[in-house]
C-alpha cells in the first residue's frame, strides 16, 4: 500500500473516532437553562410527549468504552493503513499456522497408514473408515456414495476393471488419472456396419443376437475392434479397453447404447488426483477402493476378484 | 450547535451523508488503486469467447444463488477446494460471481475437477450422478444455441468500456468460435476454466 493511502486511511479512521467522542461529549450535557424532566413540548396522538433529557449515563459510558476498545484494537491488529499492529497478527500467518497445526496432527497418521501395503490396509477397519470418508469427499461425486458408479462412470465394486484391479493399478489410476479413448467408428463402418458390430458385441456377453448380423459383425470386429479389445473381446487393461465378455457395460449394455458407443465413440476421463489428495491419502483411498471388491484368497498380483 | 444542526434538515442530511460515507471512503476507495486488486494474478487471462458466453449463462440461470466462487483462507476450505481465492483472479469478472450462499459447493476451483461428460450428465439431471443432490436440472441448455454476434458484441463492450485486454484478433474470431454451439457446451467450458490458473496449489 502506498504511503498516501496509508495516511489517508489512518487519518480518516482516527479523526472519525475522535469525532464520535466529541459528538458524544457535546450531546451529553444539558442545554443551558433546561432541566431534567422537561419535555420538548411536542405532543403526538393526543397524549404522547417526549422528554428532552440527555443520553442515559450507562449508554453514554458504553459508547465511550467502545471508542476506547476501537483504539486498543487498532493498536494491536492491522487496521490503520500499512501499520501491522503491535501483535503482528495477519490472516496469512493465521492460515499458515492452522495448516501447519493440522499437518502436525494428521500428517503422521496418514504417513503411518501410507506405509502399510494396500492389501493389508484394506483389512484394517479403522483405516477403511478414513478411506470411506476420503472417498465420500473426493470420489463419490462420480462413482457414487456406494461406489457403484453411474452411466459413464465405472462401478468399483463389481471386480471388473478397465485399467486393472491390482493395488498398484488402482493407486496409479487415482494419482495420475486415466483417459480412455474409444474412437468414433460411425464414418468407417456405416450405419449397417455399426448395427452388425453392435449385434456381435451384444452377443459376446452371452446374449443371443440374429446370426445374419453377428457373422459379418464378427469379421468387422476382428479387423477393427480386436486391435484394442482383443480377438476374443476380452479387452486390454494396458489400454483401458474394456472386456466385452464380462457383461459389464459402463455406458449401458443395451443394443442402442452399444450402437451409440461404436458410432460416436467415448472419452472416459478419470481426473488425476495427485495434487488434490497427495500421495498418502491416495494410498488410503486406493486401499478402500481395493477393499470394495477384494475377497479372501485373492491373488494380490492380479488384483481382487477379477472376472476372467 | 446541536440544536442548530437539529433544526436545519439540509445541513443534518449533509453531515449524516459524510459520516456514512466515511466507511466506504476508508474501506473501498483505496482498493480501487491497489495493484493487488486491479492487476490479474499470474496466469489469469480474459475469458475466451466460449467461456465468456458460458459465464453469461451462469449469470442468467442464477447459479450464484446457490454456488459461491470464493475459497476463503481457512484450512477446512482449502482442504476441500484448493488454494484460497485471491483478488487478482477476479479482475476480468464483471461482475464477480463470489456469491454469499452455498446451497451447493463452491465453484471457484471446479475447473478440471470433473470431466465434461460428468458436467453434461449432471446438468441434464443432477440425480443421475449424485442421487442425494437437490440441484435443479437444466436440460434446455443442451437445446439452445448461442448467437455468436451477440457474444462478440458483449466482449467488445468489455474491452471498450471496461478495459478488458482482448486483442482485435480475439474479437474477430469470437463470433465464429461460438456461433451455433449449445449453451451447455459454453457453460461446461466456463466451469472447466474456473480457477485453473491457481489449481492444485496447496
Amino acid at each position: 500500500m502506498s504511503t498516501f493511502w496509508s495516511v489517508f486511511i489512518t487519518v480518516l479512521v482516527i479523526a472519525h473516532l475522535i469525532g464520535y467522542a466529541l459528538l458524544l461529549h457535546g450531546t451529553s450535557k444539558m442545554p443551558a437553562g433546561s432541566k431534567i424532566g422537561e419535555t420538548t413540548g411536542h405532543v403526538y396522538d393526543g397524549d404522547l410527549e417526549e422528554y428532552n433529557n440527555p443520553l442515559p449515563r450507562w449508554w453514554l459510558w458504553k459508547f465511550y468504552l467502545l471508542i476506547i476498545f476501537g483504539f486498543i484494537y487498532l493498536a494491536l491488529y492491522p487496521g490503520l493503513g500499512s501499520f501491522k499492529g503491535l501483535l503482528g497478527w495477519s490472516q496469512y500467518d493465521q492460515y499458515a499456522q492452522d495448516v501447519a497445526a493440522a499437518e502436525e496432527r494428521y500428517g503422521p497418521l496418514y504417513e503411518k497408514l501410507a506405509s502399510i501395503p494396500i492389501p493389508e490396509l484394506a483389512k484394517d477397519p479403522e483405516a477403511m473408515q478414513t478411506g470411506r470418508r476420503l472417498f465420500a469427499n473426493n470420489c463419490a461425486v462420480c462413482h457414487g456414495a456406494d461406489a457403484r458408479g453411474a452411466v459413464g462412470f465405472p462401478d468399483l465394486t463389481d471386480g471388473v476393471w478397465l485399467y486393472g484391479g491390482t493395488p498398484e493399478a488402482i493407486k496409479t489410476s487415482i494419482l495420475n488419472g486415466r483417459h480412455g479413448v474409444m474412437p468414433a467408428w460411425g464414418a468407417t463402418l456405416g450405419e449397417e456396419g455399426v448395427e452388425q458390430v453392435a449385434a456381435y458385441v451384444y452377443s459376446l456377453s452371452g446374449r443371443s443376437a440374429p446370426e445374419h448380423l453377428t457373422r459379418p459383425g464378427a469379421q468387422k470386429f476382428a479387423t477393427i475392434c480386436a486391435a484394442c479389445h482383443g480377438i476374443d473381446g476380452k479387452g486390454n487393461q494396458a489400454l483401458g479397453a474394456p472386456d466385452l465378455t464380462a457383461g459389464v457395460f459402463m455406458y449401458g449394455g443395451s443394443l442402442e447404447a452399444i450402437k451409440t458407443t461404436i458410432r460416436d465413440g467415448r472419452q472416459g476421463i478419470m481426473p488425476a488426483h495427485r495434487d488434490i489428495l497427495g500421495e498418502a491419502r491416495a494410498h488410503i483411498v486406493a486401499a478402500y477402493v481395493y477393499s470394495l471388491s477384494a475377497k479372501e484368497g485373492d491373488n494380490h498380483e492380479t488384483g481382487g476378484g477379477i472376472v476372467q | 450547535m446541536h440544536e442548530f444542526i437539529e433544526k436545519n434538515i439540509g445541513l443534518m442530511g449533509l453531515l449524516i451523508f459524510i459520516v456514512i460515507a466515511m466507511g466506504g471512503l476508508v474501506e473501498i476507495t483505496p482498493l480501487l488503486f491497489q495493484t493487488q486488486t486491479t492487476q490479474p494474478a499470474e496466469g489469469v487471462r480474459p475469458y475466451p469467447a466460449l467461456q465468456f458466453a458460458g459465464r453469461d449463462i451462469y449469470v442468467r440461470e442464477g447459479c450464484y444463488n446457490c454456488h459461491s466462487q470464493m475459497v476463503r483462507p481457512f484450512r477446512a476450505e482449502t482442504e476441500r477446494y484448493g488454494h484460497y481465492s485471491v483478488a487478482g483472479e477476479f479482475v476480468y469478472d464483471r461482475p464477480f460471481q463470489w456469491g454469499s450462499k452455498r446451497t451447493g459447493p463452491d465453484l471457484a476451483r471446479v475447473g478440471g475437477r470433473y470431466t465434461d461428460d460428468w458436467h453434461y450428465a449432471h446438468l441434464m439431471n443432477p440425480r443421475d450422478v449424485v442421487p442425494e443432490s437437490n440441484m435443479p436440472a437444466y436440460p434446455w441448455l443442451a437445446e439452445r444455441t448461442i448467437d455468436g454476434e451477440a457474444v462478440a458484441a458483449r466482449m467488445r463492450a468489455q474491452r471498450d468500456y471496461l478495459g478488458v485486454p482482448y486483442t482485435d484478433e480475439e474479437l474477430e474470431r469470437a463470433a465464429a468460435e461460438v456461433d451455433g454451439k449449445t449453451e451447455m457446451e459454453a457453460l461446461i467450458a466456463y466451469l472447466q476454466g474456473l480457477g485453473v490458473a491457481f489449481q492444485n496449489k496447496r
